[in-house]
Formats: structure tokens, sequence, C-alpha cells
């Protein structure tokens, strides 16, 4: 499927990903190339076949429902761009 | 010998002997790194040189042994591709997203070497997120292949081929998603495993796309990944989808016999288009095996050229997913001064992300949006389940499959990375081995215009051993791995 550049731009605010106005031909162009290549797969009739999720269709593993990690908080917080009183910093987002 | 041109098991074995410490060897290599792989004419393998930690690691381990508790690992530089979780030290996944990224926590991966003594010299160079199969898209720049500084070494763990093919180390980890093990492991004359899906634990291992992400050894010789697979396979219980299977020695069955053994070539991966040349190299490398007592058969697995379609819906679709937690609100790049939160998420990634991740988080948010799945992610599972199928089938009567690992030996830096489609085409051959989970290896071969190509060695699940047995019985009679590149 070919796609349009209000596709690219839809598409674009879903995987809230900043694309520059100038790069939208260019992504165009590219996106619809691969779902060309994709849809490949429609010359296949796949009726009746089981989608594979698993490569040896193992299933979920279930395990008690303890605390197994430690309290690391503040290793882990060393990484943020942007904190407060041990807490993550974001823009206001409630007015 | 040179120490660098010493293999893994050599090194072991010296180490073992006294023949040299731990401290010295892992000083050569590092005196090796800063010699080859910086400036503009270096080879760029390396993000990270973890010059400090590795000389305390060998000292540690030299300490180790004198005190009896050696393993065969200990004391052994290695280096890890930068998609593997380090515990303190910078781990990028070749990204501008994770430049300042410093892990909290160790992968299974490393750990498991880790507790075996083996020391890290470094993290080396990859594709952006493990997409690509050239190492041009990554944000620490390319990657030059050893064997002609003009070629690309492949991708996306090109950095560890890089590395290992100039004896810069002596083996190195790799991941593989849709070929990014065995590819640059073709494209620079190395012996590269991707084991069966659940082999190696994911934990840890940045994930691209987790349903077809598998961690393997890239080295030099079939013993060395085979010393290798011993130590990073294991259980997890922190990998949802490891699975609970015994991990054999895989350095014990090397020398097992291979007569009676039988040998698929599918007739896809020998098409008429096929470049003569590498046709010629791959029947030649064949042949040997039918020396070793090998029988050959022509085989078909009708839905390989549905690989690169289903792939390619599959990896995006679980990326965009997988990477919508590089928001800039917890670690990683976060935009200046944003507006509100929404403004924080799109610049962060915007600026954060390069051009192909950009693009496969695109066609995965596509293939997965309202009204889509079912044709597309839906769809593409479903073929996964036919190539898998076509494999089953295969391996009612076959014990290997056997083919190229690359349509053709390594391309110049910049003559595909403008066009995705044409780059994607290069993984036509081992995307379909990911797809359905199976485990596949690439080994040195020959060489095609002065560069290394590969012979592909597919087994069935579980099969490692066996496979490793086979490249190495193979290595007792060819010396293509022997072979290194000029001037290194």
């Amino acid at each position: 499927m070919a796609l349009d550049r209000s596709d690219v731009t839809n598409i674009a605010n879903l995987a809230r990903l900043a694309i520059a106005e100038d790069n939208i031909d260019q992504y165009q162009q590219e996106l619809s190339s691969i779902l060309a290549l994709v849809e490949q797969m429609n010359a296949v009739n796949t009726d009746n076949i089981q989608p594979l999720a698993h490569p040896t269709d193992a299933v979920q593993r279930l395990r008690s429902d303890q605390v197994t990690e430690v309290n690391d908080r503040e290793k882990f917080m060393a990484n943020a761009p942007a904190q407060e009183n041990g807490l993550f910093l974001v823009p206001k987002v409630v007015e | 010998m040179a120490l660098h041109n010493l293999t893994l098991a050599q090194i072991s074995k010296g180490l073992e002997a006294g023949d040299f410490t731990s401290v010295e060897i892992t000083q050569h290599f590092l005196d090796r790194i800063n010699q080859f792989d910086k400036g503009e004419n270096g080879l760029n393998s390396f993000i990270t040189i973890s010059e400090k930690q590795a000389l305390i690691d060998a000292q540690a381990a030299d300490e180790r042994r004198a005190a009896g508790n050696a393993t065969q690992w200990t004391g052994v530089p290695f280096a890890h591709k930068d998609i593997f979780c380090t515990d303190g030290t910078l781990t990028t996944c070749g990204s501008k997203m994770l430049s300042n990224f410093v892990p909290p926590y160790d992968a299974t991966v490393v750990e498991n070497m880790k507790r075996e003594g083996a020391v890290c010299l470094g993290k080396t160079n990859m594709d952006e997120f493990a997409m690509g199969s050239s190492n041009e898209s990554s944000f620490y720049g390319a990657v030059k292949n050893p064997w002609n500084n003009e070629t690309i070494p492949g991708g996306s763990s090109g950095g560890s081929a890089a590395a290992v093919a100039a004896r810069l180390v002596p083996a190195a980890t790799g991941t593989d998603t849709g070929g990014s093990i065995r590819q640059p492991s073709a494209l620079c004359g190395l012996t590269g495993l991707k084991p069966t899906y659940g082999r190696c634990s994911r934990w840890g291992m940045i994930a691209y796309a987790s349903s077809l992400d598998q961690a393997g050894p890239m080295a030099r010789t079939a013993e060395d990944a085979a010393m290798m697979l011993n130590v990073m396979a294991s259980f997890d219980e922190k990998d949802s989808t490891s699975i609970n299977q015994d991990v054999p020695d895989y350095t014990a069955t090397l020398n097992d016999d291979l007569a009676g053994k039988v040998i698929g070539l599918p007739k896809e991966f020998f098409p008429d288009s096929l470049d003569g040349e590498m046709k010629q190299t791959m029947k030649a490398a064949i042949a040997e095996f039918e020396k070793l007592g090998c029988t050959v058969k022509e085989i078909s697995l009708p839905s390989t050229d549905l690989a690169i379609p289903a792939y390619y819906v599959v990896a995006p679709a679980e990326c965009s997913a997988n990477l919508s937690r590089m928001d800039g609100v917890r670690f990683g790049h976060r935009c200046e001064d944003p507006k509100d939160v929404e403004d924080l998420y799109k610049r962060s990634r915007g600026e954060g992300f390069g051009d192909e991740v950009k693009r496969r988080i695109m066609i995965g948010t596509y293939a997965l949006s309202t009204g889509f799945y079912d044709a597309y992610y839906v769809k593409a599972q479903k073929i996964r389940r036919l190539i898998k199928n076509d494999f089953v089938k295969a391996f009612e009567e076959v014990d290997f499959i056997m083919g190229p690992v690359t349509p053709s030996p390594a391309f110049k830096i910049g003559e595909k990375s403008g066009d995705p489609v044409e780059m994607y085409m290069e993984d036509k051959f081992t995307l379909s081995c990911n797809l359905a989970g199976l485990p596949g290896m690439s080994i040195p071969a020959g060489q095609i215009n002065g560069l290394p190509v590969g012979l592909q060695i597919m087994g069935n699940y579980w099969n490692e051993a066996s496979m490793l047995n086979a490249a190495h019985k193979f290595q007792q009679v060819t010396d293509f791995h022997q072979q290194a590149p000029a001037n290194i």
C-alpha cells in the first residue's frame, strides 16, 4: 500500500516521533517501498494456518508471586535526565 | 607465535601453563586496540574501551588462578557487543538515545562470563539498536572491515566481527535477530553461531525484536565458539522465553565422526541468480564435507522467499513496541526545554533515533495500528509457521542444511546506504533461521576478490553441538579460518 503525506504524519504521531517537514517526502517513498516488499506475503494463502508466536511453541512459565528484586532506587534513578525528591521530573501534565 | 594470533583455546591453555599472565595478555590486546582502532584510519570497532576495568579484572583473574580456583575462562580476554547491559559501564546500543546510559545491572550473558573470570576489554560498535546489515547505522560511525578498509564489516554485530578479525580480541559476543552474527562473521572470515531461540538468556540484552533475538559467540574457530557457548548458554528465570534445557559441553563432541551425516542443499539457497563464484565456493566447501563422509541431498524450502517480507513485519512491529520505553523520561536522551510531555516524547525520540530506527518504528507502528494488525502481524506469524514447517519436514531427512550466508562478499561503505530495501536483500539467506527459531552458523569458506565469504550451516533445534562438530571437522582439513587480513 502506498502511503501519502498525511499517513506518514499520522504514523509519526502515533509513534511519538518528531520528524522534519522536509523529510516527509523521503519517508513517504521509503515506507511505501518497504510496504510493497512486505505485501509479497499476500501472494500466499494462509487460511487455517496457526500463527507462530514462539518458535518452539513454548508456553509462558509461571512462578510463585514472591519479591525477588532488591530495592535499588538510587542506582536506577542515576540515569534519570531530570529528577526531584527521588521522582522523575516531566513537564506539567495536569493543569 | 604472537599472542594475538592465539585462539581462545590456546590462550586458556597458555594461562594454565603459566606461559603468560592475564595481565600480560590483556595489556597486549589493549595495546593493539589503541594501535588499530582509533583515529581516522582506525577500524572504529569499539565504542568503549574498558582499559582500567580490564586490567583490574585481569589482576583478579591472576590471583584467582594462583589460589587454584581458575576455570577454562579465567583471565581470558574478550569483548561484548554494546547491546549487552554492563553494570557501571556505558551501554549505548549504537544509539544517540543511549549515549549517556550506564546500566544499573548486568545482562545474564555478561554475568555468566564474569562468573568464570573472563576479562572484558570493552564494548563493540554495532548498527543502531541492531538494525542494519552493514554497521553504517551506528551513531558512533561506520566500522571498517579489516580485510579492506573501504568495505563494510557487515552488521549488526560489525564491531565484534572487525575486532576479532583484526586480532584486537580473540572472540566477542554478538546477537542475531535476522543474521547479525552470521553475516558479519561471513564477511570478516569468522566462525559465528546463532543458537536456538531460548538457548542464551535475553535478560539485559537490549531488545530489538524479542521473538527473534538470540545471543551467540563470534570467534575464529569452531572450537573457540564451542568454548564460548558453553558459558553464554544458560536457562534463566528472568527471561520468560528461556528454555530449561541442559547445556551440554559443546567442546566434548567436536571430534565426533561425520560419516553418514546427510547435508541438505535447498535449491532456494542456490538460485540461478546467485553469483557464479559464490556458488563455486560453496560447492567446493560442501565437497570437503563429502570427503569427511557426509552425503548430499537436494531439498526444497519453498517458503524461503517469504522470509524477507515476514521479517520486515515481525521485526519492526516488535521493535516499535520495545523502543517505546525510550521516551526521555527515565533514562537516555532528553530534548532541551520540552514545552509539554508530548513534546518531550516526540523531540527526545526524534533527536535520539537515527533514520533506520525511525523507519522501522514507523513501519511497525503502522503494521500494529487499528485495522492493520491481522493483515500484517498475524499474516507474518502465519508465514513464520510455513517457514518453520519447511524446516521441520527437511530435518526429517537431513542432519544439516547448508548454503551461502550472503549473496556476495562485503560491499563498499556507502554503496547500499541510500536504499533500505536493497540493504534488506542482504539478509535473504539468514532471516528464515530466525523466523523458525533454529540455530545457524557461519564458517569461513574461502575468498572472493580477496574478501572472505561464509558457508552457512543450519541444524535442527538444540543441535548446536553437532553443528560445531561439523564445523570443527571442516576446520581440521581446511585453513580458511586461519587466514588473516594483511597488515594486522
